[in-house]
């Protein structure tokens, strides 16, 4: 059997353009799919003789897995929700809904990859766009910090550099690219123009580029250690402030690095800046296949995007005090739940530490580091593949997750909604 | 960069993505995460060849891993995210929620075979 027009939620681009075959209740061919699509609609696609849930690690029933996760976070002084990123945007409201029944934190994996842009936009704005108008409009490409040739394999071919648009009749050839990184990546062969900066000095460029924009003069000297002399910057400013439609794609080069929402403040403020000249916008280069959706649902619902807090009775929000990293590096998490997402393998061991020393729940769809370590585990089905949902696309476009390949396990928004049900029965508001 | 030191830069690879679906416990996840890749001239400057194993030492911790060469600058090493890089990466985050996991200054010690 085919399934066409399938949602890939493995990575922030999002194809909605992939072709499924099932043959024997397992995913053979995802045509369309790039290398890391294709090895997540084969890996999730085949049938799990794992069972739907765990407590200590040992098979227990889905009924007493859920009330033994219930007791261990209603039981919490302050529970920790965290991951998300790689589930439906209806798993994520039961995610939300949980965290403020509990008083506990809920932080998702934007806080270690795209946080600061986040902080950027709460503070500057964001001049941005989707990839359609990219597609159709956009004559200079610019990635600064991104390796999408390995991150994001089809984003160059589907959205950005590639494909021709409405008003880019040639396509490649009515394009200009350029990357900017700390070093030659494969993505760099893809470029016109490759710009190799010294790491640590994103700002500085950046600050640069906004003088030079606004028709400032600025000094040789002031360039020096940063990898680019004053010439390659005035021509970066020249060819910005001279294209019709400019895009800058900001990556972890810049969100992770020595800056970090300084960096990506002073991109914002730079192509606020060119919006004055021409018109420019900027588009995170997303990492996980919904932690858009995260952010937005957390938006809607909390007025924040990630980072939440409800020991008071109401959202807050503060980086860096109510953020993964710090909330278990300080120990102050006395229980977790983890849902789609492999902190133990992606967080400091300081962070991942705390994780092993307090009960921790997990919700995924296969064995992963932090399964290994949870005393209650849920095997879930995979949203986009055996649960239905909403996904959100780096450039905030919602998108249907389909089920094609029913799964025996429960969703992700299933376990999660009777985890809520029976935290309620044990802590009534 | 203090003689002797590198700038540990982290980031995805397309190995390491794939093998975060095929499973993490499989030789590709766990290749391409422990693996660092080194310049040429820093490969020479410590004596080693490919397949080596390193001891990298960070402020917050340390890790042994295998080296390779790669199209590198000189002071510069990479490897690809996971649980092994995380060793080096330190909790501080100052005020932003963001530890530093990319720019991380580490030594190298060539262990033996």
């Amino acid at each position: 059997m085919q399934v066409d027009n399938v949602v890939c939620a493995f990575c922030g681009c999002v194809c909605d353009d992939i072709s499924v075959t099932i043959e024997d209740g397992r995913i053979t061919q995802a045509k369309n799919a790039c290398v890391l699509g294709k090895a997540w609609f084969l890996s999730h696609g085949q049938p799990s003789d794992r069972p739907a849930a765990m407590i200590d690690g040992q098979p227990a029933s889905l009924d007493d897995a859920v009330d033994t996760a219930a007791r261990l976070l209603a039981q919490a002084r302050y529970p920790l929700i965290y991951g998300l990123s790689s589930t439906s945007c209806e798993a994520q409201r039961q995610a939300v809904a949980l965290a403020e029944a509990l008083g506990g934190c809920i932080d998702c994996c934007t806080s270690v990859c795209h946080g600061p842009s986040g902080m950027a936009l709460q503070g500057i704005g964001e001049p941005t766009c989707t990839l359609g108008e990219v597609k159709n409009r956009a004559d200079l490409i610019i990635y600064w910090g991104s390796n999408p040739g390995e991150s994001h394999p089809r984003h160059m071919a589907r959205y950005a550099v590639t494909p021709k648009g409405m008003f880019i009749p040639r396509g490649r050839k009515d394009r200009t690219v350029v990357l900017i990184d700390v070093r030659p990546t494969p993505s760099a062969r893809a470029a016109d123009l490759f710009l190799q900066v010294k790491p640590g000095k994103d700002f500085e460029l950046l600050w640069s580029l906004r003088a030079l924009v606004k028709g400032q003069a600025i000094e040789e000297a002031g360039l020096v250690g940063t990898g680019l002399t004053l010439a390659q910057l005035t021509d970066l400013a020249e060819r910005m402030k001279r294209c019709k439609f400019g895009v800058l794609f900001v990556g972890q080069g810049l969100t992770q690095s020595r800056g970090k929402h300084l960096n990506t403040s002073a991109a914002f403020m730079l192509v606020r800046d060119l919006n004055s000249v021409t018109k420019f916008a900027l588009v995170p280069m997303r990492g996980h296949g919904n932690v858009t959706g995260i952010d937005n649902v957390l938006g809607w619902q909390t007025g924040y995007p990630f980072g939440v807090n409800f020991s008071r009775g109401y959202p807050r929000f503060n980086p860096g005090e109510f953020t993964v990293v710090d909330v278990l590096s300080r120990n102050e998490a006395d229980a977790a739940l983890i849902v789609a997402s492999d902190p133990v393998a992606s967080l400091p061991r300081k962070a991942v530490r705390r994780l092993t020393e307090v009960p921790t729940i997990a919700l995924d769809t296969h064995e992963s580091e932090t399964t290994r370590i949870a005393q209650v585990v849920f095997i879930t089905a995979t949203a986009g593949i055996s649960a239905e949902g909403t996904i959100y696309r780096m450039d905030n476009v919602p998108l249907h997750l389909s089920n094609v390949l029913p799964s025996p396990h429960p969703s992700d928004e299933q376990v999660l909604g009777r985890i809520l049900a029976r935290v309620k029965e044990l802590k009534p508001c | 960069m203090p003689e002797g030191k590198l700038v540990l830069i982290t980031g995805r690879s397309t190995k390491q993505g794939t093998g975060i679906s095929n499973g993490k416990y499989l030789a590709e996840y766990q290749e391409a995460t422990t693996v660092l890749g080194l310049s040429q001239a820093d490969m020479a400057r410590h004596g080693l060849r490919d397949g080596d194993t390193v001891r990298l030492i960070s402020r917050y911790g340390e890790a042994t891993v295998k080296c390779r060469s790669e199209d590198l600058p000189d002071g510069m090493a990479f490897m690809a995210f996971g649980s092994t890089i995380n060793q080096l990466v330190g909790d501080e985050t100052y005020a932003s929620g963001m530890p530093d996991t990319k720019g991380l200054e580490i030594e190298l010690e060539k262990t033996p075979a």
